[in-house]
């Protein structure tokens, strides 16, 4: 789960299931600023397919990485824009 | 083009009208140019405003499984930034209705995915037995709950609206329902939004 990613803050989604680690993203991204990264910690299997296709359908974000250990879904989204 | 082939063998012949009709073209081009600017321009512009995507959902179940899938897309899709309505009507107003919400059933009769026959399944309680079954996979899961779902649409901007003549059919109060619910809508309002959204949806 190391990551080279210069993280800004961390959301810790573990135990939630869908919809919630999407929603707590967005609520997470909106309170960050241009530039920042927010690491998502889930252990929704389901969240690989979601935090991926909620970055492609929304503007202003980026998702740099996904990491799957054990249980563990990590997801690695930029801000790029307000 | 191949209307225009039988005269040119005639006209080619014909120098100075050839070199008229060159003319007339490259001012039809030009004009042809200019059009395809403002096309290309008034194209960006309406598709920068199609940006946000619209939801429309209409809610008429009010067991416990059918109050989930509208909330789910419905918080979703304003993770998205969407906007998103969903229209609750007949039984779909229990979802909004603070006390009813918390006392959904889920139906043991006709649902072919209960561990009991349907003349079982027909006794009395066990609507709540098969109510608390399903609450407590819920719970294990990490499932939100109906009310969290609720609040969280709410916060995240959904429109959640309560169908004016079935709150008045079903004798409740526009004060029963969750704060933040539309109340004083009908039929019309949720047409209106479905003709407006890219996605609508009947649940």
């Amino acid at each position: 789960m190391s990551s080279d990613h210069r993280i800004t803050e961390t959301l810790d989604v573990k135990g939630q299931s869908c919809p919630m680690p999407i929603v707590k993203t967005k609520q997470a991204i909106d309170d960050l600023e241009a530039g920042d990264v927010l690491e998502v910690v889930a252990t929704d299997s389901g969240s690989m397919s979601d935090v991926r296709g909620w970055a492609d359908g929304t503007a202003g974000v980026e998702l740099l990485e996904q990491v799957e250990d054990d249980d563990l879904y990590t997801h690695y989204v930029k801000k790029t824009e307000e | 083009m191949s209307t225009d082939e039988p005269p040119t063998s005639a006209d080619n012949v014909d120098a100075p009208a050839a070199e008229s009709e060159d003319e007339i073209d490259a001012e039809e081009l030009r004009a042809l140019r200019e059009r395809v600017e403002v096309l290309e321009a008034s194209l960006a512009e309406s598709d920068a405003g199609d940006d946000e995507k619209k939801l429309t959902i209409v809610a008429t179940q009010g067991t416990f499984d059918m109050a989930y899938p509208p909330l789910i897309l419905a918080s979703t899709a304003a993770a998205f930034g969407w906007e998103v309505v969903v229209f609750h009507t007949f039984w779909g107003l229990d979802i909004l209705h603070e006390e009813k919400s918390k006392e959904l059933k889920l139906s043991a009769v006709g649902n072919p995915n209960m561990p009991v026959p349907n003349a079982l399944a027909a006794l009395p309680g066990m609507d709540t037995v098969a109510t608390r079954m399903m609450q407590r996979r819920i719970d294990d899961n990490g499932t939100a709950t109906i009310e969290e779902l609720i609040d969280l649409s709410i916060e995240s901007g959904v429109d959640l609206q309560a169908c004016q003549m079935t709150i008045e059919l079903m004798d409740y109060d526009e004060e029963d329902f969750y704060d933040g619910v539309t109340t004083g809508v009908g039929a019309a309002t949720a047409l209106n939004h479905m003709a407006d959204s890219d996605v609508q949806l009947l649940v």
